[in-house]
């Protein structure tokens, strides 16, 4: 029998991303620059994070003409991100035929309390995480693949190496966990009980885990990827730097030898200037990004 | 046996883990050197114009494709499988060409036409092998060369010529250990007829 959108083949092109970055785009040419150099999947945005932080006011789905048309351009898989909890965004997306949903906090979230339901999906979802409690609720509704939040559109990696941190140790510490304190744990940290048990068994989360959120230097990629990182995603960090090519391309370098430091030493030479940084205390606490989500 | 799993971009751990549970020892092949000593090598799904472009940018092609026409036996998933092939339908992205087939990228659609069947393969034995298929492709013609191991819906999705092997769909995915088993035989013959 043949069936379509299971579990298996959602999560399995997350694993085909595996080792790879995913870039922001919000024209075909970006697009095709970004396949150029590598990138083994595009988010197709009308503006990139910096510059919805920039504008303010209310940041919703792209409009689909220029999703199609990023979709026309180039043969790897697209990706489009849809408000916190609205559905109907999502259900758009699915008709659009993207081949993944970002349920996204660089959004502005249509719902404060409730996600979107992702199993009622057939097109696979990634979603942003802070912890493991937050990861696998996420996953818990449906999510087949995992990224951290780090705040996005500041080309300051602190806060996805906080999150990549916590979700790990956290990992570590379930696997150190006996039994009879697992369901303690899981309620402490909001986790649903079946999954935190299987986290505690692979050893890791039962999805694809990448970064996200401040990336902006291949050296930033490859640290992700040794703080344990399945793959990378870009958001300003490329066609907000000043030769964007040459950028994307030596970060898809980074993200394949990300253990090579000699390799890292060669690809980082003469890139240009990278992104413009923020610092995340100059970011009031209500504007960070980070903090949506539930 | 040493099996090396290219390791650029893609599913690769699922193949190391497959292959270290049927009792090999595995090798993630990122540069030149990574080849030596290989007896066979699996290039695994992933997208198949990232993982050329960074074959290309770190002169793995030719090394590949020498060990290849030496007899080394090589297995490629979805992919691996583009990868292997000598044409590739409206597309013009580098490749080993070391299969005389013809394949279709992303033949079945986009990601929400992925999907998962049940694919009857002769020499696995009677019991069928489950296919899971992302954004696959299939090959649409085959040189009198090539044998065919297996279709779906009339479309072919995995066969062998001689030392290589490819499949449309993703056996690393599944439990289910026997097409890596019938890979190490291949090893195994070409080990011993070396």
């Amino acid at each position: 029998m043949t069936e379509k959108g299971t579990w298996k083949v959602k999560k399995g092109l997350a694993e085909m991303l595996k080792g790879g970055v995913i870039m922001d785009v919000t024209t075909p040419e970006q697009a095709q620059i970004a396949e150029e150099a590598g990138a083994c999947a595009v988010m197709a945005l009308e503006r990139v994070p910096a510059d919805i932080r920039a504008a303010g006011g209310v940041a919703r789905m792209a409009d689909p003409t220029v999703i199609k048309k990023i979709m026309d351009a180039v043969s790897i898989p697209v990706m489009a991100k849809a408000r916190i909890g609205h559905f109907v965004e999502a259900q758009i997306l699915e008709a659009l035929g993207v081949d993944y949903i970002d349920e996204s906090e660089v959004l502005t979230p249509a719902d404060e309390e409730f996600h979107i339901d992702k199993h009622a999906f057939k097109v696979p979802f990634v979603c942003g995480a802070r912890n493991l409690g937050e990861a696998l609720r996420r996953i818990g509704e449906g999510a087949a693949m995992i990224r951290t939040k780090g705040e996005p559109g500041t080309g300051n990696v602190v806060e996805a190496v906080r999150h990549m941190r916590k979700v790990m140790s956290e990992i570590r510490r379930v696997q150190n966990l006996p039994e009879e304190e697992l369901m303690t744990m899981a309620k402490n940290i909001g986790a649903p009980y079946e999954l935190l048990k299987q986290v505690k068994e692979l050893g890791r989360l039962p999805v694809v885990n990448f970064a996200a959120g401040g990336i902006a230097t291949p050296a930033d990629a490859a640290l992700m990827m040794q703080l344990g990182s399945d793959g990378i995603f870009v958001g300003s960090g490329i066609f907000k730097s000043s030769n964007p090519e040459k950028r994307a391309k030596a970060i898809v370098d980074a993200t394949t030898h990300y253990n090579d430091p000699k390799i890292l030493a060669e690809i980082s030479n003469e890139l240009g200037e990278a992104m413009p940084g923020l610092e995340i205390s100059t970011i009031e606490e209500n504007q960070r990004m980070q903090e949506r989500g539930w | 046996m040493l099996i090396g799993v290219l390791a650029l971009q893609g599913a690769f751990r699922e193949h190391k883990q497959m292959l270290e549970k049927c009792g090999c020892e595995v090798v993630e092949v990122r540069k030149n050197i990574h080849l030596e000593k290989l007896d066979g090598l699996i290039i695994p799904g992933g997208e198949s114009t990232t993982i050329g472009k960074l074959l290309e940018d770190w002169d793995l092609f030719q090394p590949i494709k020498e060990r290849g026409l030496n007899g080394m036996p090589i297995f490629g998933t979805c992919a691996g499988m583009i990868i292997l092939a000598k044409n590739i339908v409206d597309s013009d992205q580098k490749r080993l060409g070391l299969m005389d087939v013809e394949v279709v990228r992303n033949a079945y659609g986009r990601q929400v036409d992925s999907f998962e069947a049940d694919l009857e393969i002769s020499v696995l034995g009677e019991k069928p092998f489950r296919g899971i298929f992302i954004r696959a492709p299939y090959i649409k013609s085959v040189e009198p060369q090539v044998g065919i191991m297996a279709e779906h819906d009339g479309k072919i999705v995995m066969v062998r010529q001689g030392n290589f092997l490819s499949c449309a769909f993703h056996p690393e995915l599944t439990d289910d250990d026997r097409v890596h088993r019938y890979f190490l035989q291949m090893v195994n013959d070409a080990k011993n007829y070396n």
